[in-house]
């Protein structure tokens, strides 16, 4: 050692140098450097199996319904192949894994329908004083076809609920019906439902579990003003475990006052709303009614709480609408019409029934919320109380405190003549609903359907209706979804407009403008086959079901 | 010849075993097994002698010795004493010292010439060390193991230590030893060799568990391939010849 060379500084302090050494492995005799049991790895490898305890076949219970694999002991998950979930599942379910260390774990591939899954792990285990040994290996996994209760239940008896929600209405027409099934199609609330059945004035939902139930209850609450009541029927029930077995029964009830329907309030519920009314025609429905007093504007709220404290029916409902013509329509000083609703204008109109004309000449001058529509030459729908044949206590009580009706009520503007005269020429409307597959009642005895019968043109006459309203309302046309029909050429549409227009004035009837429609999916696809370009495409595709 | 035995189904014979080129302590066993093994190899040459140290069966790792003398625990009883210094040859010196690290086999570990002993040994039992086996005695540790005398086995002919010895402490300890040492390991992987094994100059016994390889590396290491009692006598004469010549 050179001290001389050093330069003068802290004194580095001696480190003894430790060059590890070499000793042979105790068996095959290959040089190693020492560890705790000193033997080369391959030879620990021989010696010990730190696998020796897990299992290496390990079968699986798996639903070949539904695709979901039994965690004992009794629940079932649900995993794709090759995913996260399936390999925690499978790790889960190999004994003796607490006792190594697991380091990593991964799928080998396996063809699917073996019906077998293999799992490469890599455990580390403490071996012969204090070495840790890695090592690699594969467990099988025996995929056991094994039906799930779930699907037991619902193989030996498919239809089989637990809840049953049956929605009534008393109404002549299932117009509202109409609306829930557009709801419930465009938020896709039927998903859960085990079958819909059309009942006597109403539907009934099954359900396979009572919160489905519950949640579709509540879906309609927020969509119609309703009350129910719910009931349940004990089907079986286990006292050592004291489990219940019940089906329940959710009786829904909507409120039976629709658009268009004149009530008269009962003093009491006319008191509760600020003495409003009592006369006033019900101008929209939603989770709530809106009543509008169509002499004064006045128009409140109604909500299915506040109806049921005082329930009361229609006076006359949209069956009973009369066709009017308009002759003259003036609206009122404008200090009255400033006051209140901005929907409507107050007006006074002369109007003459359209069934008069060429008999009398009868003429009724009328005050009607509908001011801002009415023009001179319209025809409007409405109610004539001068003839009707009412039977309403409420009504008969209130005229007997002094209550004047007024001879005619208009509720709305009607387009029935040049609806009919369109029709006539063969147009048709460029849109169409969605409907759900519902059940038909089924009446044991009554072979032919004599009910069914009668109710069919009654039963269009309603979709009818529906499919009108919604072209003239938007606010409620945009709660649902309309689909292209794919049968309209708008092309060929216009030319036969075209030449309608020539000999004919109308133009305003309201029509659901085109770019509102949605595409249905399923008809796109049907029409895209049809195209010669996707049949070459199709030619070079090696999967045919799959969709580009 | 490394031999392989066991003692009541037990490997670590270094334990229940003393060996020096003058005579062999053994244990006394349930049977005659491990005795007659040694008796078998040795006793033509040098006495096997049966003993209790202190009333226990661990002769190996209480006892220390040489050709010269041999050193006991100060718990050796007045009669085991007596029996010893009747049964080996009157040129070995028995003596009993008085040291608190009473585990002498595992502190102190000799050959006929030098000595490694445990760093906290008292001065006396140093002193009585050098006196007793007439050897050189050093303080030293093997791989931070302070209990030389588990941890490596030498005789005059080499010496094997535990595995975890770096190469510059094997060398330090091979120029004071003046043997050459090797790191190895008995009983299938054991690297407490002095309890693992006992050896002389021309034998070696080691536990039933030690493998083909670690005997090998035995035997080279302490000379055993062709070693016999009388290849000493030779080896003395003719380099007795030769710086008579």
């Amino acid at each position: 050692m050179d001290f001389a060379g050093r330069p003068a500084g802290p004194i580095a302090t001696f480190t003894p140098q430790h060059t590890p050494g070499h000793v042979l492995c105790c068996l095959c005799g290959v040089s190693i450097s020492p560890n705790p049991s000193n033997m080369c790895v391959n030879c620990i490898r021989s010696q010990v199996d730190i696998t020796e305890g897990l299992q290496k076949q390990v079968s699986i219970l798996w639903c070949k319904e539904c695709g979901r694999y039994l965690q004992p002991p009794k629940h079932w998950v649900r995993a794709d192949l090759e995913s996260k979930e399936l390999l925690t599942f499978c790790i889960k379910r190999l004994k003796g894994l607490q006792k190594v260390k697991l380091v990593d774990a991964g799928f080998i591939w396996t063809e699917p329908h073996s019906r077998r899954l293999k799992v490469k792990l890599t455990i580390q285990a403490e071996v012969m004083n204090g070495a840790i040994l890695q090592q690699t290996f594969v467990v099988e996994y025996v995929v056991e076809p094994h039906m799930c209760m779930d699907c037991t239940r619902a193989n030996t008896n498919s239809n089989v609920w637990t809840a049953c929600v049956q929605v009534r209405q008393h109404t002549g027409h299932k117009r509202t019906f109409f609306y829930l099934e557009q709801l419930i199609l465009k938020y896709d609330v039927d998903q859960q439902c085990i079958s819909i059945k059309d009942m006597y004035e109403g539907v009934d939902f099954f359900f396979s579990n009572r919160a489905h139930a519950l949640k579709f209850i509540d879906f309609v609450q927020n969509h119609v003003p309703i009350r129910y009541r719910h009931d349940k029927q004990l089907v079986s029930h286990n006292e050592h475990a004291s489990t219940y077995n019940y089906k329940y029964t959710f009786s829904t009830e909507i409120v039976p006052i629709c658009r268009d329907d004149l009530v008269c309030l009962p003093p009491k519920a006319a008191a509760a709303l600020g003495g409003f009314g009592p006369l006033a025609l019900c101008t929209r429905v939603s989770n709530t009614l809106t009543l509008t007093d169509t002499q004064t504007l006045r128009s409140v709220q109604v909500d299915a709480n506040t109806y049921w404290r005082y329930p009361y029916r229609p006076v006359m409902t949209s069956r009973q609408l009369v066709e009017f013509v308009v002759l003259d329509a003036e609206p009122v000083s404008a200090s009255q019409n400033a006051s209140r609703n901005s929907r409507f204008v107050l007006a006074d109109v002369l109007v003459a029934k359209a069934s008069d004309f060429g008999r009398n000449d009868r003429t009724f001058f009328v005050r009607t919320h509908l001011g801002h529509l009415l023009h001179p030459g319209d025809s409007a729908l409405g109610y004539d109380m001068s003839t009707a044949n009412t039977v309403d206590p409420e009504l008969d009580a209130a005229v007997a405190k002094g209550l004047v009706i007024p001879d005619i009520i208009l509720v709305r503007k009607s387009y029935e003549e040049k609806r009919r005269r369109r029709k006539a020429r063969g147009e048709q409307r460029p849109w169409k609903l969605k409907r759900m597959a519902i059940e038909l009642e089924e009446e044991p005895g009554t072979s032919g359907r004599g009910r069914d019968a009668r109710n069919a043109p009654r039963h269009e006459q309603d979709l009818e209706r529906f499919m009108q309203e919604l072209e003239e309302d938007p606010e409620m046309r945009a709660k649902m979804a309309l689909y292209r029909d794919p049968a309209y050429d708008p092309v060929a549409e216009a030319e036969r407009r075209a030449a309608a227009m020539t000999d004919d004035e109308e133009g305003d009837v309201p029509e659901v403008p085109l770019e509102e429609l949605l595409d249905d999916l399923a008809g796109l696809q049907l029409e895209e086959d049809e195209q010669p370009g996707a049949q070459q495409h199709a030619g070079n595709m090696q999967h045919p079901g799959t969709q580009y | 010849m490394a031999t392989r035995l066991q003692f009541e189904n037990n490997n670590e014979v270094g334990v229940f075993a003393n060996l020096t080129s003058a005579y062999a302590l053994v244990a006394l066993g349930g049977s005659e097994n491990f005795y007659s093994v040694f008796e078998a190899e040795l006793s033509e040459h040098i006495p096997v002698v049966k003993t209790s140290i202190a009333g226990t069966r661990l002769t190996g790792r209480i006892t220390v010795g040489n050709k010269n003398g041999l050193l006991l625990p100060n718990t050796t009883t007045d009669q085991e004493l007596m029996h010893l210094r009747n049964s080996l040859p009157d040129e070995v010196v028995v003596q009993r010292i008085d040291e608190r690290l009473n585990s002498l086999g595992n502190c102190i570990a000799c050959n006929d010439y030098v000595a490694l002993v445990h760093p906290d040994i008292d001065k006396e039992t140093e002193e009585l060390v050098a006196d007793v086996l007439g050897v050189e005695v050093f303080r030293q540790s093997i791989a931070g193991n302070t209990l030389v005398g588990s941890y490596c086995v030498f005789t005059n002919q080499g010496g094997l230590v535990a595995p975890n010895v770096s190469v510059e402490d094997l060398d330090e300890l091979s120029s004071l030893l003046q043997v050459p040492l090797v790191a190895g390991t008995v009983n299938r992987g054991s690297d407490v060799v002095g309890a693992g094994m006992v050896a002389n100059d021309w034998a070696a016994f080691c536990g039933w568990d030690t493998t083909a390889t670690e005997l090998s590396v035995i035997e080279s290491v302490f000379k055993l391939r062709d070693s016999k009692p009388s290849n000493i006598v030779n080896e003395m004469r003719a380099s007795l010849i030769d710086t008579l010549a």
